[in-house]
């Protein structure tokens, strides 16, 4: 779970009925329809009718709104969309329809030189097989966003030292990325998105091409940096218990369409469709849901008992109620009681909430 | 397809059948027996005038064109001449250090000094001055062309057929339209060279280009790159490996065709030197001036290749070459100043083993005459002749000491009925076909076959391995090459070129087997073949013709001996680099290194081996012209005789025959390694 910074209600970044067709003729279904073509079901006809017509539907009709300080991740399998639509977010990839908006302006309207003083100044971004300049040192490497904005050498490399510090690559400076490790080559390819000091950050599947062990502690430090940075963020995985640990809100993709947003919890407790339930299935529900989740107001709350903020997880409290029959109270951030749990409730959400057979 | 599989046999057999009717008919009727000549459209004449009337209107512009391109050639082969020998060798000396080590120095080094003291300085400086010239015009040619062809699918496909043209038309044959264009002169050379040597960076480039990955791409789209930016600080910095390989393929043919350029004539280089003394039987200063060569094209491939794969060091570690090259290259060049031994290689110190090595060679010819005389008459009756005009006309008294009587040809018709018979219990109705193929082909000859029932048998050779299109192209190829009037000349050549195919290619591979199993053998073929790859083509030839003079036998020997290489090298690599875990998965169930080989990795090479085959016929095809300087008959032939004559219909037809054959050769030995690569699904990048 996310602890630390609370994202705020101002959005950043919000994709609006974006679609990316491959094939001969895109454009023919977008007569001045900016994407928006009605309802989901109209949507999801005519993504079905693009299809029909021998066209490649990547993204159909997807919004979601990134605020400013949140990590939002979209999940979704290989071929759902996800990586088109991170691209298509600064339009490395055209969009075929839609709109992008960054603090209000339309990233599809702006110029090409506008464009790449966006990228040159507001966006970074992290990539799978990290997108090293394999003829540049690390430095370099960490520099080379800077060099291309025409900073002098000495400038960008003071800069590009001080982000080294940052992710831990101090003594690596003069390595090549075929001298690094996997973990190292990332972090490399973390610190030079960050060199430019976006304020948005795009990281597609950043920690998948790691292995385990080092995934986990990449995680950790992703999510640390990300309390001292607070930058507002689109992270990219096909990981959903990656998603988990490290999401504000996700977005569930499937042949290009968006399945389902919300919370993590939102999506256990909820969710939209079984294709969503196969994933939250094998899940451990005590690591999702929250002592606020299932806190029962009509217990009755005694003076002895001790009492937990709402967003502690099951997993946590477990320890406690094996210990304490009579349950613990739970609070809110401003103070209120929300109710009480004992470990009867703990094991009636539990259950209500096994993968199927399993219980229930 | 499985239709036309089935028809497979059938057709076989038809086309040997056809064989044998046209054969027996044309006892009465010539023509289906030989293309009558009343038939033959030349088009040498309508080239020549075509020719005549290009250099008419564009002659002078040529002319102009070659006196520039002259300027540069003078001036580095006056630098080069002006330089002491001292520092030349020097240069060479800190290339090779710098690019490699003090050992790859040292070989630079000796080799330089080998030119000086055998008092060939002057004629490598003057063929290394046209290299120098010529790579990076090369090069920059071919850069630009592969940028192009990397940013523009179209002009991709109009230069790719250019580049494969290029590639299959013989060296010898590019050597013709220049002399007419531009004259006598070193110009021939310069523009022969950069024409040969730019298309494998023109690959490169384009190679390079593609391979950069594509989140690379995105990064610096990222970073804010403008198009211009990505380019030049992106995708160049990025593909730099693989153009730098590009490099060295380039530096490699540049010399080689500087090298061949000389049977023009009248260049006091190194290739010259070869060539005349090699005409005057002086096989000793021949073998002398052909080490030149190889020393020289040993030289540069190492030290551009080592150039093109020098790691990355974190932090120099030693002295800084560079700085101390200048300095020593300096004092050098002051001190020669004052003693001249430092500037002209002193005569005292000339040293010319070649009269020794002429006795000694002639004491072994003389000596082994009898040896020599027996392997190259029993080669030749008993393995070139019967394919050449076939058992009918090759058995005789003289040759295998007894008549081909109608019983010994009945005894024959029943050993290829037999073998028929074999494969066909075996239900292998196809291989039945192909012998009774092959025992019609043998008896009858290559050169004898009914042209109707060759054609036949090439066409649908290509249906079968690539498909309708390239059948289409092949009927239309060969087609010219009969209308031309060149299909005995072609034939010939694919005999000729066939038999050393044969034999460099089941002899390569075995060679390539037992070196992917023994890491002895291995260690002691890989220099081999690294010289043998590097060594300009005619060099080749002299040990050949020293010892058994000029002839077909001398050619056979130099085609295998060069095509033998890739056989070798595809084999063994194809053998040797096999996915781990199908190995292992065979080593679990418990196979024999027997059965590995046999069961596991043979046919898991098998397009690699393919791949060996299609390289050995092109490297045989490219050998193959050059041997007509040891006075092989056919298409190699004529185009020296265009050259000579300054006959541009006749060596041009002869060359777009030559370069038929190769494509079609090359086509369908791709489609069959191709195929089976999809098969097992393996992908290999191509340009």
């Amino acid at each position: 779970m996310p602890e630390g910074n609370v994202p705020s209600e101002q959005v950043k970044l919000s994709c609006r009925n974006v679609w990316k067709i491959y094939g001969s003729q895109p454009q023919q279904f977008f007569d001045g329809t900016k994407g928006n073509v009605g309802d989901a079901s109209a949507a999801r006809d005519l993504a079905q009718n693009i299809r029909d017509s021998e066209h490649i539907v990547a993204a159909a009709n997807v919004s979601f709104d990134v605020h400013v300080g949140e990590i939002f991740v979209i999940m979704g399998l290989s071929g759902s969309g996800k990586s088109t639509v991170v691209r298509c977010l600064s339009r490395v990839v055209e969009p075929t329809a839609g709109e992008i908006l960054m603090d209000g302006q339309d990233l599809l309207k702006v110029s090409k030189s506008e464009l790449i003083e966006y990228r040159r100044h507001k966006m970074g971004m992290v990539f799978q097989n990290f997108g090293l300049m394999p003829h540049l040192n690390v430095l370099d490497n960490i520099a080379f966003p800077l060099e291309i904005q025409g900073i002098s050498l000495k400038k960008r490399r003071e800069k590009a030292r001080e982000i080294i510090d940052l992710v831990g690559l101090q003594g690596r400076e003069a390595s090549f990325p075929s001298q690094l490790s996997g973990g190292q080559q990332q972090r490399v390819g973390i610190a030079r998105s960050l060199a430019v000091e976006p304020e948005l950050w795009f990281l597609d599947e950043p920690f998948s091409a790691l292995d385990p062990l080092i995934r986990r502690q990449m995680q950790d430090e992703f999510l640390r940096l990300q309390r001292e940075l607070n930058k507002s963020i689109v992270f990219i995985t096909h990981d959903f218990l990656e998603a988990l640990r490290i999401a504000d809100r996700m977005a569930i993709m499937r042949d290009g369409e968006v399945v389902q947003i919300g919370r993590p919890v939102d999506l256990i407790l909820n969710p939209a469709n079984d294709y969503v339930k196969d994933f939250t299935n094998d899940v451990p529900s005590e690591m999702v849901l929250t002592a606020g989740d299932i806190a029962n107001a009509s217990r009755p709350l005694t003076p002895e008992m001790g009492h937990i903020p709402a967003d502690t997880s099951l997993a946590t409290l477990l320890p406690y109620l094996a210990d304490n029959e009579a349950g613990i109270m739970v609070r809110d951030g401003d103070g209120n009681d929300l109710g009480a749990i004992t470990a009867r409730d703990v094991v009636k959400a539990l259950a209500t909430n096994a993968p199927e057979g399993a219980g229930a | 397809m499985t239709d036309t599989t089935k028809m497979q046999p059938m057709i076989w057999f038809a086309l040997a059948g056809l064989s044998i009717a046209l054969f027996l008919a044309s006892g009465s009727l010539p023509a289906l027996n030989d293309f009558p000549d009343a038939w033959v459209f030349s088009p040498t004449d309508f080239m020549n005038s075509l020719m005549g009337g290009f250099v008419s209107v564009f002659g002078p512009a040529f002319k102009a064109m070659g006196w520039l391109l002259e300027w540069p050639v003078r001036w580095s082969q006056a630098l080069l001449e002006f330089l002491p020998w001292s520092v030349t060798t020097a240069v060479f000396v800190f290339l090779g250090l710098i690019g490699s080590g003090w050992k790859l120095g040292l070989f630079a080094g000796l080799s330089m000094i080998y030119m000086a003291l055998i008092g060939y300085w002057d004629e490598s400086m003057n063929s290394l001055a046209i290299v120098l010239i010529s790579v990076p015009m090369a090069v920059a040619t071919g850069f630009i062309f592969g940028v192009l062809g990397f940013y523009s699918n179209r002009a991709r496909k109009i230069i790719v057929p250019i580049l494969d043209l290029l590639q299959t038309i013989p060296a010898f044959a590019y050597l013709l339209p220049i002399l007419i264009l531009f004259g006598f002169g070193t110009t021939v050379g310069l523009v022969a060279s950069i024409l040969y040597a730019f298309p494998p960076m023109v690959r490169n480039t384009i190679l390079g280009l593609r391979a950069v990955p594509e989140e690379i791409i995105e990064a610096g789209i990222m970073s804010g790159a403008t198009p211009t930016q990505l380019f030049w600080k992106v995708r160049l910095p990025a593909a730099k490996k693989q153009m730098l390989l590009g490099l060295n393929q380039t530096t490699m043919a540049a010399l080689s065709m500087v090298i061949i350029a000389a049977v023009i004539g009248g260049t006091n280089d190194i290739g010259w030197e070869v060539l005349n003394t090699m005409r005057k039987a002086q096989f000793g200063e021949s073998l002398l001036a052909g080490f030149v060569i190889a020393l020289i094209a040993m030289s540069l491939d190492r030290i551009t290749h080592a150039f093109a794969t020098k790691p990355k060091e974190i932090v120099r570690t030693g002295p800084n070459y560079w700085v101390i090259a200048v300095l020593v290259i300096a004092v050098l060049a002051a001190l020669s100043t004052v003693f001249p031994f430092l500037r002209q290689w002193p005569e005292a110190l000339l040293w010319n083993p070649a009269p020794t090595m002429n006795a000694a060679l002639e004491w072994v010819v003389i000596n082994g005459r009898e040896w020599i005389e027996g392997i190259k008459n029993a080669a030749f009756f008993f393995v070139m002749l019967p394919i050449k005009i076939g058992l009918n006309k090759a058995v005789s008294p003289f040759t295998w000491g007894f008549e081909l009587t109608p019983t010994l040809t009945l005894g024959y018709v029943g050993l290829v009925a037999a073998g028929m018979l074999w494969a066909a219990v075996k239900r292998r109705f196809t291989l039945a076909a192909i012998i009774m193929l092959w025992g019609v082909v043998s008896y009858i000859g290559l050169t004898e076959m009914p042209w109707i029932a060759l054609f036949a048998i090439f066409v649908y050779a290509a249906y079968v391995t690539a498909g309708r299109n390239l059948a289409i192209g092949t009927a239309i190829g060969m087609a010219f090459l009969i209308i031309a009037g060149v299909w005995p000349e072609s034939v010939l050549s694919i005999y000729l070129c066939g038999v050393a195919v044969l034999i460099s290619f089941s002899l390569g591979t075995l060679i390539g087997i037992w070196a992917s199993e023994n890491n002895t053998v291995s260690s002691i073929v890989r220099p081999i073949m690294d010289t043998l790859q590097t060594m300009p083509l005619f060099v080749i030839l002299i040990p050949f013709v020293m010892v058994f003079k000029i002839g077909e036998f001398t050619a056979l020997l130099a085609i295998i001996a060069y095509a033998i290489v890739p056989a070798i090298r595809y084999t063994e690599h194809g053998l040797r680099n096999l996915p781990e875990h199908v190995i292992e998965a065979a080593d679990t169930i418990g196979c024999t290194r027997r059965q590995l080989l046999f069961k596991v990795k043979l046919p898991l090479a098998l397009p690699a081996i393919m791949l060996g085959l299609n390289q050995t016929i092109i490297y045989g095809i490219g050998m193959l012209v050059i041997t007509a300087l040891v006075g092989t008959n056919g298409l190699g032939q004529r185009i020296y005789i265009g050259l000579g004559n300054g006959d541009f219909g006749v060596g041009m037809t002869a060359g777009i025959g030559m370069a038929v054959i190769a494509m079609v050769a090359d086509r369908m030995t791709q489609a069959i390694s191709q195929r089976k690569q999809e098969q097992f699904g393996l992908v290999q990048q191509h340009i």
